[in-house]
């Protein structure tokens, strides 16, 4: 692909060069609390209950206080009434506290889910029969089925345009409310159903079966109706498992020491016992942290099509990006006039502005801008002059303007000068000196010529977008690899690799040595993650770890993908990398502080288990907590209150903050490891000293 | 008190890192099939084995077959152990005419010498014939340290390679750890103990006439080559029944610094031999720095609380402390038995040279926590390494979700697979230790083995339970364990505490073998800084003491709190 071309077919993307904010919403609000609570209450269910080992032996152990507080009531023993009566009620709140964070981050999606199904609403299609249009209900639509679209209609299912071009309001899908164009043939010719023809008139070949359309998937995911626990996950809920089996274990077997110490431990007891033990807090919150972190991507409008590519985000090692609307603003800028020898620089400019001032790309614009910074000249209106523009074209690759007698045209060096030959004009000497230092320097060269003879060359140079640089010293700060992809010359896409900072450059780059690029990088251990949209990106994305597709890609693109950006901004990898890291982080750390929890937990029950036998195991009581049952009861209470404490930090994520993994890991180990054993010293003391206050145990 | 401790540990540990680091590298090669030194002696000898019994040692295992070829050799080893003792009345080298040795007790000292736990509810020179110990015992002091070494080295292989589905040849590893290991450097350090007066004979014992007029009957036999294999593969099964506290089992300070020594070497130097094998000696490193600061801590309490002493004792005594030398041994004092306590309880060794259950109840709680941490401090040969993987691969996995990656080991992910198979390595041992103590102190069986009531009966129960499991096989001797009850017990809870942990350690090494390996990047977990040493220890500590809390809080914290308070038992 030449020069020129690339230039032209440049996607118009006007460019923010951060993303833009996540959709803002408030962690909580009050109908997602109501709606969460009696969610909470359903997940009850053990059939709900059993696909969290942790929590289901919380439940179970709820079951059996509740049997205990039963079997004491009669006994009219009231300090053990209201004893038992308290630690089963807690044991209940810790179950439903977890119910509740699990509710809490599924509402979120929930919520959208049910806009999207509201647009989903059925619609009338009118589908082509034998040449003839008949109107049938939307959701009898097969794959393969063709249908016309008028201005004003719904598009009644996924499908790609086989005919026309039309513009497209995608705000249902996107949430951004400019129309896009959408046309038959290239990378555009994907339309989603749901979204409404705004103008033009369209034919459609369906690609979806009803109920796998592109807004079911949608609901779907964001409802997370289909949420397969992703592999860490799974890992992780061997480890808490396994934590829970060893205490099981350890408390089964205190009651034989106990008799044996000529003493025993009440159900009640060893129960409280167990449930501060087993990792609690991470069991609660685990599966809410997943749907958390699959939300907090979809709020960047990102959707993921499983949990597993969010989680794989964190673990990306390697960052392909393309240059273009990735790296560099989506175009190029004119910055200097170079006028071969003997040429008026002002001439040079004049005949440049002149034959730019009807080119509407980018480029041309910025040509113009440049002769009235520099040269002072002003636009000037030609309608009345009787010009003829001539617009680019793939097969010459030039383009101009005549007007009067003067012919001026521009393009890429080979395309001139081949032009130039062809009227028998002269090459001068110096043009190639001046082309290839420009090439050099990572530009690209316009050359401009008036009635054969060449005047000289645009300096067209693409501009970097701002604080790049400082995103990729991050992410090496992370220890992920940047390579910037790139149609250009190695050359100039070296130069532009080293004034944005990536690590490597892929140049003249084609989608069989993208996809041999990645395939690479895999074979060495790294995990890829990629952006693309168009059709031939879809091996490659296929094959990235993770695979982000643009939503104004090609439906191929978007199937190969893992994941879909609605705002199509491929810079958002960078985000998506980021939530991934912090899921993960999100787990790790609260993985750690419950185990860290158990140290103070053991210090407050040990004693209490056994000070009535025993009254010298008072010196383990170094909380100094008031009684054998408060204490009890300010450890289970404690460990209840902790998960709910811990539910706005499972939605939003731990704060992360790019750097190498050891200062990371010094830092969560200090907060999270150290925090998770000093704080539920304080924290069971405090309520101890509340319970005492309150008269809760008698 | 402090000066001398100090000056000691330096000397030993001083020695022990001289010593083991060439050792580790020499290992190395030798698991590597890099020239030594030594093959143009044993490339023979290893060569005219493998001929005779068949085997293609270059043939590469996958872990399962890894694991099959180990457990029919490790079966085998145990039915001849067996039938060894049930039949020694009939043969040779027999100078007491000792008869069969009970059923009970010769299954359980069979599983006992084959799992490396030589726990010895036996006396040496009451029950067992020369031929027995020398064929039987000592052979499988060979045989369960090179199994344990063979594990290691595979375990470390797994770590290493990448994408391939083997791990190793088993009959290669076992035959290279003893010919070029454990055989050389007891031939070594034997004639040491010979010379220090260790005996080495065939002899019947000697009936002498005491300055008294008594009779003594004094026993003897092939000891210093047994009692050599015994602390270098951390078996310590003694020769007698009193173990290294008997004058001729270990005669003098030097031959219990060689002792101590021994102990810890082959488990030092494994640390070594896998930093070498990684490819990156920081690793391997990490590991020993945790282990040393572990055993430290461990030996400075021990030694404090035994250089204390009992409160009441003093105070009868009308001094300030007494320390505790009930059940030492006068030439080694209060410092060289703490000191070989906690070194034998670091390791799966557990040859003692002082009586465990005479230590104050702390100071006793320190061997007894050593072991229920899974052996991991050094640990037994082999053992102690792929133990002490197993947490830092535990570690990597609680911690390193923290740093925003799926948690790698050398470039390894640590997957769910991994983490079923860690966790079933590390919390078998608890569960076996935990589940048969309990039922040790509500039995009748169990009950009548203890010689101690209260908390300090609970813990030799807690502690036999625990020796077993962690294959260590030191006693708080009080308990009586030679009753049917025990012996039986005592041989499940070894086979279990043995092969239900390396199975699964197997099971990793395969797996890992077959991963690919991830690159190291800034962004990578780090495993060789002190930070991981911090998170290692931490882990171990939570992990194995929160599961013993509730128990020991019964047993040695009871026990102490009652002593203080003058309750005694």
């Amino acid at each position: 692909m030449s020069e020129i071309n690339v230039i032209t077919q440049q996607k118009n993307i006007t460019e923010p060069v951060k993303t833009p904010k996540p959709k803002a919403g408030k962690l909580f609000n009050l109908k997602m609390v109501k709606g969460a609570i009696v969610e909470s209450l359903k997940k009850l269910n053990p059939v709900h209950m059993a696909k969290n080992p942790v929590m289901f032996v919380v439940e179970i152990g709820s079951i059996l206080t509740t049997y205990e507080f039963f079997r004491v009531l009669p006994l009219k023993d009231m300090s053990e009434i209201i004893f038992v009566g308290q630690i089963t009620l807690w044991l209940w709140f810790t179950v439903l506290f977890a119910n509740f964070a699990e509710a809490m981050a599924e509402s979120r999606g929930k919520a959208q889910a049910d806009t999207l199904r509201k647009t989903r609403k059925e619609t009338i299609a009118k589908k082509m029969v034998e040449g003839s249009i008949e109107t049938v209900a939307s959701s009898s639509l097969k794959k393969g089925d063709i249908c016309v679209c008028v201005p004003g209609d719904i598009i009644p299912s996924d499908g790609e345009i086989i005919d026309g071009i039309a513009s497209v309001d995608e705000s249902v899908i996107t949430g951004e409310s400019a129309p896009v164009i959408r046309e038959a043939g290239g990378d555009r010719s994907a339309v989603t159903g749901g979204t409404k023809v705004l103008s033009d008139r369209i034919v459609i070949k369906i690609t979806a079966n009803p109920g796998e359309t592109f807004i079911d998937q949608m609901i779907n995911l964001v409802e997370g109706a289909k949420r397969q626990k992703t592999p860490n996950e799974i890992a992780l809920n061997i480890l808490l498992s396994g934590m829970t089996i060893i205490f099981m274990l350890a408390v089964v077997t205190l009651q034989p020491f106990a008799l044996y110490s000529g003493t025993s431990v009440s159900v009640t007891v060893l129960i409280s016992l167990l449930v501060c033990l087993i990792p609690t807090t991470i069991g609660g919150l685990l599966s809410a942290i997943g749907i958390a972190g699959i939300d907090r991507v979809m709020q960047h409008n990102v959707l993921a099509m499983s949990g597993k590519s969010v989680e794989a985000a964190g673990d990306v090692n390697t960052l392909l990006l393309d240059k273009t609307g990735t790296i560099t603003l989506g175009n190029r800028h004119a910055v200097e006039f170079i006028p071969l020898t003997g040429v008026d620089s002002g001439r040079l400019a004049d005949a440049a502005q002149l034959s730019s001032l009807s080119d509407e790309t980018p480029e041309g614009r910025s040509i113009v801008v440049l002769a009235k910074e520099k040269y002072g000249l002003r636009g000037r209106d030609l309608a009345g002059q009787d010009a003829r523009f001539i617009p680019f074209s793939a097969q010459t690759r030039i383009s101009g303007v005549d007007v009067h007698d003067r012919s001026i045209r521009k393009g890429a060096a080979d395309a001139i000068i081949n032009y130039v030959k062809s009227i028998n004009g002269e090459i001068p000497a110096k043009l190639d000196s001046i082309t290839a230092k420009i090439a050099n320097t990572g530009g690209t060269p316009l050359v401009v010529v008036e009635n054969g003879s060449i005047l000289g060359v645009i300096h067209l140079k693409d501009v970097v977008k701002g604080g790049m640089r400082e995103r990729f010293d991050q992410l090496r700060s992370m220890g992920i690899k940047t390579v910037m992809i790139t149609g250009d010359n190695p050359l100039t896409a070296r130069h532009i690799a080293e004034e944005a900072g990536v690590d490597d450059f892929l140049a003249e780059a084609t989608p069989e040595n993208k996809l041999k690029l990645i395939k690479q990088e895999q074979f060495g251990g790294r995990m890829v993650a990629m952006a693309g949209d168009g059709t031939n990106d879809a091996p490659a994305l296929a094959q990235a770890d993770v695979g982000l597709a643009m939503h104004s890609g090609t439906m191929v693109a978007k199937e190969a993908g893992n994941m879909i950006d609605l705002d199509s901004n491929p810079t958002k990898l960078i985000e998506v990398v980021e939530i991934g890291k912090q899921l993960l982080i999100t787990r790790g750390t609260l993985t750690t502080f419950s185990i860290a929890n158990d140290v103070a937990k053991y210090f407050a029950i040990i004693p209490a288990m056994f000070m009535a036998k025993f009254p010298v195991m008072e010196v383990l009581n170094i909380m100094r907590l008031n009684s054998p049952h408060s204490a009890i009861l300010s450890a289970v209470i404690f460990n209840a209150l902790i998960i709910i404490a811990l539910v706005p930090l499972a939605l939003r994520g731990v704060s992360y903050k790019p750097m190498s993994a050891g200062a990371i890991l010094g830092k969560n180990l200090l907060i999270y490891g150290l925090g998770g054993i000093i704080v539920p010293f304080i924290g069971i003391k405090l309520i101890d000293i509340i319970i005492v206050a309150l008269k809760l145990s008698l | 008190m402090a000066g001398s401790m100090w000056f000691l540990l330096f000397i030993y540990l001083f020695t022990l890192l001289v010593l083991s680091i060439p050792l580790g590298l020499f290992m190395a090669k030798v698991f590597n099939r890099e020239k030594t030194f030594l093959d143009f002696l044993l490339v023979p000898v290893e060569n005219f084995c493998y001929r005779i019994f068949k085997i293609d040692a270059r043939a590469e295992m996958r872990w399962t077959q890894y694991a099959f070829a180990l457990l029919v050799f490790n079966l085998v080893g145990l039915v001849l152990l067996y039938l060894l003792q049930r039949i020694q009345q009939f043969l040779p080298f027999n100078p007491r005419h000792f008869g069969a040795v009970a059923p009970d007790l010769a299954f359980n000292t069979a599983v006992s010498f084959v799992t490396n736990t030589n726990w010895q509810a036996y006396s040496g020179e009451s029950t067992m014939s020369y031929l027995v110990q020398m064929a039987g015992l000592a052979v499988q002091n060979f045989l369960s340290a090179a199994t344990g070494i063979a594990v290691a080295i595979a375990l470390v292989r797994g770590i290493v390679r990448k994408e391939t589905k083997t791990i190793g040849n088993f009959w290669f590893d076992l035959t290279r750890s003893v010919l070029w290991i454990l055989l050389p450097l007891s031939l070594l350090i034997a004639p040491l103990y010979i010379w220090q007066g260790v005996p080495q004979n065939i002899h019947a014992y000697t009936d002498v006439n005491t300055l008294e007029g008594a009779k003594q009957v004094i026993a003897q036999g092939p000891v210093a080559s047994q009692e050599v294999i015994k602390e270098l593969g951390t078996n310590g099964g003694g020769f007698f029944n009193a173990n290294s506290s008997h004058p001729f089992e270990n005669p003098t300070p030097l031959t219990n610094f060689i002792q101590i020594l021994t102990i810890f070497l082959i488990s030092a130097a494994l640390c070594i031999t896998f930093g070498k094998m990684s490819g990156d000696k920081r690793h391997g490193i990490v590991l020993l720095v945790s282990m040393i600061l572990l055993f430290v801590t461990g030996f400075f309490f021990a030694y404090k609380f035994e250089k204390a002493g009992n409160p009441q004792f003093a105070a009868l005594m009308q001094r300030g402390t007494v320390e505790n030398m009930e059940g030492k041994e006068v030439r080694f004092g209060v410092l060289n038995s703490s000191l070989f306590a906690v070194v034998t309880t670091c390791t799966s060794c557990g040859a003692v040279n002082s009586m465990h259950d005479s230590f104050t109840p702390l100071g006793g709680l320190v061997p007894l926590f050593n072991i229920e941490l899974g052996e991991v401090i050094f640990g037994g040969v082999g053992s102690g390494l792929y133990g002490i993987l197993l947490y830092a691969i535990l570690s990597v996995f609680i911690a390193g979700l923290m740093v925003g990656r799926t948690p790698e080991y050398l470039g390894k992910k640590i997957q769910s697979f991994e983490v079923k198979m860690v966790m079933l390595g590390v919390l078998i041992s608890p569960a076996c230790m935990l589940v048969l103590a309990a039922i040790g102190v509500v039995t009748a069986g169990g009950m009548a083995g203890i010689s101690n009531p209260g908390p300090h009966g609970l813990t030799q129960v807690l502690y036999a339970f625990s020796s077993g499991a962690g294959n260590n096989g030191s006693a708080f001797a009080g308990l009586s364990a030679n009753t049917l009850f025990y012996n039986i017990l005592m041989g499940v809870d070894m086979l279990i505490g043995r092969f239900a942990m390396l199975i699964p350690v197997l099971a990793v090494a395969g797996s890992l073998a077959e991963k690919k390996k991830v690159p190291m990047s800034i962004g990578t977990f780090p495993t060789t800084g002190f930070l991981f040493v911090v998170l290692l220890i931490g882990v171990l500590l939570i992990v194995g003491a929160l599961t013993f809390f509730p128990a020991i809080s019964l047993g040695p914290i009871l026990d102490h709190l009652q002593m203080l308070k003058g309750i005694l038992y």
